[in-house]
């Protein structure tokens, strides 16, 4: 085993520093030293999308970032998506929807969808369909997930309704071997 | 977080209503506690050594190395853990069939036949570390001859999977009636076909996994699992631990599919150890060994003779299943074929029918039930064969099937083969179905996109299936042969506050049995479902119960907590009436009040009449204290769903590619509990089997190497295959239950097959295609319509290695012999 090395990472708002294995992922690093359980491991091969967590302001498969890899960086999960009992609209949205059934890749569903909408505020339905296809679920047949995104979007854009353009910040690329 | 309007009341009403679901606040706020968010002081992890060979004799195991490591707590095999008390039980002893069961420990004895399978298992404190130790365990293997084709595997020159039997012939069973030979004489046409139900996995989102504890002479075992009950039942003869010392919890399920209606290996070994470790011990599986060891599913070929007169009229169907069944048995496996034979006749009265199953052992992992488990092959042959017949006579395939169809009024209807459906309206979901779908613009359209080189189809299927799994006087020993009950139990608790309790003995994974049941409940209590818990998936929280498969949770389920509720509510009754001075049969549950007729200010709550219950000063003579009642329901029949399915697809023709354009069903599962849960089951099972159509295999070498062992190799649908579902209902009640509810959990993966098959086919006709197996990967569609077109295109499309003709047949066509030759 190799020597243990310092990370610091922001999760959830939060400074949390600890030594890890420089083999250990990020989505084991949050689970097992965060115990932060709500972000989800489905495969080994980053098809399944259930460990989907937001690295630096984009979405990312956090079993294929390391926990090293995270230095430095902000990282939210599914437990920091939501402020204090309020629920995030994708979140609502899912639960309006019947986006769910099992549960177990709506955490990484709901992170992904966020990371969307970020992106693109009103994307079409094969816009959502395209942009979720990293994404695997067995229960839910896809079709009211895409429900879901597309009600959050529309109730995103009612509440923004002071047409007041805000330039989007530059968008942080995470960097491997950082 | 509510999901009822704030200012109702509670009363009659919540059922029928599309609620938003009690689970989900901590399912979208990650929150909830799968297996593997459970962590225990002092637990230990497992890493098992998994053999590369699919058929091999161990020589030496080899595990000083993992030994002498500091992380390493203990390494066992198979030989270490003879103080076992049984090996794998198997449920399914029919009566006067002979089922070969082989000896199936959790770690292989002398020998392995499969890839993957548990030869020995590392011990130790870090989830990582164990890895590494499993690794530099040695094993030794001499290889032995491998057969992974089920029909090769029947043939005298086989390698036998097991030396003890001589013979890979797992069983043979059959069912009919009628004859079926006068009905192929009376035949003016009979159309043959060897139909493929291909190797799926159920693949749940989240992978297996399992925590066990022994403490104060007691195990728990926390796994992620559709049947607890069952688990105990099994670890109690398997462990030699006697019941009332097990206690298995199924935490927060990440989907099952019936891949986890299951008790394997990994979850015994786990509750060995930690009851050997006197430590909890934790196992969760990778996606590989998922992929590898979770139980697959179908893999059946069917030889199918479908027999009529020349103006439609059906007058036989004879088919011959040969079941791929791996080559060790979990719970269950061989069953699962015979209940393709339930509804071989699908929709239709058919006066001939025969149903012979044949099981097969080869050298590769278990089959068991996967969603539909059974009825989605059936189907699948039926409604094939219909649309293969309907073009051999010329005939509209929705008019041949509206000619044969069980009529409306002909419910409840005998079938030749001992089924009896319990009601149904076969035409009614069709006819619905076309109000969405309009055939005549459908065709209209398809002409002018063929022109353009848009080759677009359109597949109908109907289909029917056996659901409610119970009764158990059919189902168990004496009938069906399989060793166990299938009622269900419920309890229902009010609790000294008035707040409400319901447990149930089944097992939700996905389903959203605490907002239905809640729904149930809290009309009849005058309530609302948000003051109604309901308790599930803990052997200790209540009764025995038999879990969640087969469609039961609400038809068997659902009943149990019915009749559990209505004690409370008579009970209620006798202490309203002897507080408010009337007849128990005067007293009414009305807008969240148990009230007197004709006299609604004459009420008490709920809260009150649970306080007279547990300060129990003044009731009635006789009357026990609590509030607090037990139903155990056992139904008189199955249920019997139904419905009516539509796809167009397009086909690329250059490529073969098939893509689902549009997709409308009509499912009938009784009167909605909840239209929004439905729809849920509906969708999901559609897109599990437009997966099982048109991306999903499950692939072995000739060697008997797992190719698709990862969700790379094995493509599950994406959101981006999908289109959006159009989906609608028609409600006949089942008289089976109080609620006429029939079950809806697999009605997708049932109807759709032979929907999207058939529309495959409606779509290359033009270019002579007439018959493709499942699945319809680009390649062998490709290959069929290179084939049609005379065009040579390379190798034909092969099933385990066997050269197909157009009509999908092998060489040698024709159903087997059970003694392997041919008939």
């Amino acid at each position: 085993m190799a020597e243990p090395v310092p990370v610091s990472v922001t999760v959830n708002g939060r400074r949390r520093e600890a030594k890890v294995e420089p083999r250990l992922l990020l989505v084991h690093f949050l689970r097992n030293t965060l115990g932060l359980t709500g972000t989800h491991v489905g495969c080994d091969t980053s098809n399944c999308g259930a460990c989907t967590v937001h690295m630096d302001g984009m979405a990312v498969k956090s079993c294929t970032v390391l926990a090293v890899q995270a230095d430095g960086s902000e990282v939210t999960t599914i437990e920091g998506l939501g402020t204090g009992d309020a629920l995030h609209p994708v979140q609502e949205a899912f639960w309006a929807s019947h986006a769910l059934q099992c549960g177990y890749c709506t955490p990484g569903m709901i992170m992904a969808s966020a990371d969307l909408l970020e992106r693109n505020p009103d994307p079409s339905e094969s816009e959502i369909r395209h942009a979720l296809e990293g994404n695997l679920c067995r229960c839910t047949g896809y079709h009211n997930i895409v429900k879901a995104v597309r009600s959050a979007a529309e109730a995103g854009r009612a509440a923004e309704a002071a047409p007041i353009e805000v330039p989007e910040p530059p968008r942080a690329t995470p960097q491997a071997g950082r | 977080m509510s999901i009822v309007d704030e200012t109702r009341t509670g009363g009659n009403g919540f059922v029928g209503q599309a609620l938003k679901r009690k689970e989900d606040p901590r399912l979208i706020t990650g929150r909830a506690t799968y297996v593997d968010d459970m962590v225990m002081a002092g637990q230990l992890h497992v890493a098992f050594v998994r053999s590369p060979e699919a058929h091999a004799r161990i020589v030496s195991i080899d595990a000083s190395a993992a030994l002498e490591r500091g992380d390493v707590e203990a390494v066992f095999t198979g030989e270490d853990m003879t103080d076992m008390a049984a090996p794998c039980v198997f449920f399914w002893k029919p009566p006067g069939v002979d089922v070969r069961v082989p000896d199936h420990w959790p770690l292989a004895r002398g020998k392995v036949g499969y890839v993957g399978q548990c030869v020995a298992a590392v011990v130790g404190t870090d989830k990582y570390s164990v890895v590494d130790a499993a690794e530099q365990v040695v094993v030794e293997y001499e290889p032995l001859p491998v057969v992974v084709d089920p029909e090769a595997a029947l043939e005298d020159s086989s390698p036998a999977v097991h030396d003890e039997f001589g013979t890979n012939n797992v069983f043979e069973w059959s069912i009919g009636g009628g004859d079926v030979e006068a009905g192929l004489a009376e035949a003016d046409v009979v159309v043959e076909r060897r139909i493929v139900n291909h190797r799926t996995a159920g693949a749940a989102i989240e992978p297996r996994g399992v925590l066990a504890t022994w403490q104060a002479d007691r195990l728990t075992l926390y796994s992620s699992t559709q049947i607890p009950h069952i688990a105990r039942v099994v670890l109690s003869i398997q462990l030699g631990i006697s019941e009332d010392r097990i206690r298995v919890v199924a935490p927060e399920v990440g989907g099952g599919f019936g891949s986890k209606l299951q008790v394997y290996g990994e979850e015994v070994f786990a509750c060995y150890a930690a009851r050997k470790l006197n430590r909890p011990v934790k196992w969760v599986a990778t996606r590989s060994e998922d992929m590898s060891t979770t139980h697959h599913g179908r893999d059946n070929i069917t030889y199918a003779k479908l027999g009529a007169k020349r103006d439609g009229t059906l007058t036989v169907i004879d088919a011959k299943v040969i079941q791929d069944c791996g080559s060790y048995h979990l719970i269950e496996g061989p069953v699962i074929p015979t209940f393709a034979s339930c509804v071989i006749t699908g929709c239709y009265q058919i006066p001939n029918v025969k149903c012979d199953v044949v099981g097969v052992f080869t050298n590769k992992f278990t089959t068991d039930a996967i969603r539909g488990a059974g009825r989605p092959e059936g189907i699948h042959v039926i409604e094939t064969m219909i649309d293969q017949l309907a073009a051999e006579l010329d005939m509209d395939p929705l008019e041949l099937r509206r000619k044969n169809f069980i009529p409306a009024d002909g419910f409840p209807a005998a079938l030749p083969h001992g089924m009896v459906y319990d009601s149904g309206n076969y035409q009614g979901s069709l006819a619905k179905l076309l109000e969405h779908v309009d055939v005549e613009a459908f065709r209209r359209e398809q002409a002018e996109l063929r022109e353009r080189g848009v080759y677009r189809g359109i597949g109908f299927s109907t289909y029917v299936e056996i659901c409610g799994l119970a009764p158990s006087r059919v189902l168990g020993p004496p009938v069906w042969g399989l060793q166990g009950g299938y009622f269900e139990s419920a309890l229902v608790r009010v609790l000294p506050t008035g707040s409400v309790a319901a447990y149930t003995g089944t097992s939700p994974h996905g389903q959203g049995h605490e907002t239905g049941f809640a729904q149930i409940v809290a009309d009849r209590l005058g309530v609302t479902p948000d003051q109604v818990e309901i308790m599930h998936g803990d052997t200790a929280a209540g009764p025995f119960g038999k879990d969640t498969y087969g469609s039961r949770t609400l038809a068997v389920g659902g009943e149990a907590i019915v009749r559990a509720t209505d004690k409370v509510v008579e009970k209620a009754k006798r202490i309203v009436a002897h507080k408010l001075e009337a007849a128990p049969e005067d007293i009414e549950v009305r807008d969240g009040k148990f009230s007197v007729k004709g006299s609604p200010d004459k009420a008490m709550a709920l809260a009150d009449i649970a306080a007279e219950a547990y300060i129990p000063t003044d009731l009635p003579e006789g009357l026990e204290p609590g509030l607090d009642e037990t139903a155990f329901y056992d139904p008189e029949n199955f249920t019997w769903p139904f419905g009516a399915h539509a796809c167009v697809v397009d086909v690329d023709v250059e490529t073969g590619k098939v893509k689902v354009v549009r997709y409308v069903a009509v499912d009938d599962c009784g009167p909605a509990i909840n239209p929004l849960l439905i729809d849920g089951q509906v969708h999901g099972g559609i897109v599990h089997t437009i997966g099982q159509a048109l991306y999903e295999q499950v692939v072995y070498d000739a060697e008997g190497q797992l190719a698709t062992g990862t969700f790379v190799d094995y493509a599950l649908p994406s959101a981006a295959e999908i289109p959006m579902f159009e989906t609608d209902r028609t409600e006949t009640p089942s008289p089976v239950n109080t609620l006429g509810v029939k079950g809806v959990g697999e009605a997708g993966t049932i109807g759709a097959t032979p929907a999207i098959g058939n529309a495959v086919i409606d779509a290359l006709r033009p270019l002579g295609v007439t018959f493709i197996n499942l699945p319809y990967t680009p390649m062998r569609v490709w290959q069929a319509i290179q084939e049609a077109q005379g065009s040579g295109g390379g190798p034909r499309p092969t099933e385990q290695g066997r050269e197909l003709d157009e009509q999908g047949r092998g060489p040698g066509f024709g159903p087997t012999t059970p003694e392997g030759g041919q008939l």
